[in-house]
């Protein structure tokens, strides 16, 4: 038990080196100015203004954002970053799952609506 | 009795052959971690099936015309004001999650309490938010297996009845896909947010009883907090696929 104790507050300790006050809230307003930038592209430049189209392009600049934003979240929200190398490796790799199964079912997705074009199966 | 440690006792040298915690993390954390981990294959299949759907349909719902009122301001022509206002309570909630933390790191009892406090308080106003959300997305007459269309025959009625919210031609097939995967995902998201509101409530009635001050750290704020984190990371990709694309 008092091994326990010894983790613990060591954990404690070394985790109150990572995120102070100030650091907290620049993470913030990152966050804060990600979210901006895409309300900025969605109601100005699609919406409003009409500069860019509502497509591919529009979209992977969508996803990337979210991507940074997860970064930002998980990394110093979560504190994953400060973590030990080999326990970041751990939680992350199992996502390698995940972009395979979304090739996956793009490459499904995309030959079902290419079936559903040429050859409509629903009425409506 | 004797003075002399036998060899399984000893403890063991190096940082894989135990006696030492290689990742330097409390057991409970790492099981919070791992836990997140599988939650996040959970909420990935949903999404990635959303998605999939999405672009196996020829046409799809416009979010810019199903989400565009601000509730008790404006019925329409808002698209992303109101789930705008949902997103920046859940990153300030995420914020004063993490300012918790950090005071729980100062092992200051009276920070830890307010900044719970705050928390509780964005993730009540989110749920909110969320309920004014789908009940108004119910008197349109989207719901469960239903979207605006279901009950009628006609085909002229049908495409009336869906074409304010398509801007490509009207799917009866996918207004209900879109239906069905929107309460879906939305509503095991606010599941968790729900639950999280209630493990903030009992840690925050922890550090108030001094549970915490007596253990001498206030771990249990952190693993709460990663919970808390990971619900608002969510909400960052269902926003992004509900609202945005």
């Amino acid at each position: 038990m008092s091994h326990h104790d010894h983790i613990a507050s060591h954990d404690a300790h070394a985790h109150g080196e990572g995120m102070d006050k100030k650091r907290i809230w620049s993470v913030f307003f990152v966050l804060l100015a990600l979210t901006a930038l895409e309300f900025l592209i969605a109601l100005g430049f699609v919406h409003h203004w009409g500069i860019l189209q509502k497509g591919t392009l529009v979209n992977v600049i969508y996803i990337i954002l979210t991507l940074v934003k997860a970064f930002y979240i998980v990394a110093f929200f979560m504190h994953l970053k400060f973590e030990k190398s080999g326990f970041i490796i751990t939680c992350s790799i199992v996502f390698l799952f995940i972009i395979y199964f979304i090739i996956l079912m793009l490459i499904e997705g995309g030959h079902l609506n290419d079936s559903f074009t040429h050859q409509p199966i629903f009425p409506h | 009795m004797s003075t002399t440690v036998s060899q399984l006792d000893k403890v063991k040298e190096g940082p894989w052959s135990g006696g030492k915690s290689p990742w330097n993390l409390e057991y409970g954390k790492i099981m919070m971690w791992f836990f997140l981990v599988s939650d996040a294959f959970t909420f990935s299949a949903f999404l990635i099936y959303y998605g999939a759907q999405k672009f196996a349909q020829p046409t799809w719902i416009d979010a810019d015309k199903i989400f565009q009122s601000i509730p008790g301001i404006a019925e329409s022509g808002q698209p992303l004001v109101f789930v705008g206002i949902m997103t920046f309570i859940l990153i300030m909630s995420s914020v004063t999650m993490v300012l918790a933390v950090e005071a729980g790191h100062r092992n200051s009892k009276q920070e830890v309490v307010k900044w719970m406090l705050w928390t509780i308080l964005g993730g009540l106003m989110f749920v909110g938010c969320q309920a004014i959300e789908w009940s108004h997305l119910h008197h349109q007459g989207f719901w469960f297996g239903r979207n605006p269309a279901t009950g009628l025959t006609d085909d002229n009625a049908i495409v009336q009845a869906l074409s304010p919210y398509f801007t490509k031609e009207v799917s009866y097939t996918a207004a209900l896909q879109f239906s069905n995967l929107f309460f879906t995902i939305t509503g095991f998201h606010g599941f968790h947010v729900s639950i999280g509101i209630l493990l903030n409530i009992i840690v925050l009635s922890m550090t108030l009883n001094n549970t915490f001050e007596r253990r001498g750290t206030y771990l249990m704020v952190e693993k709460v907090g990663l919970y808390w984190h990971f619900v608002d990371l969510v909400w960052v990709f269902v926003f992004t696929f509900f609202y945005l694309i």
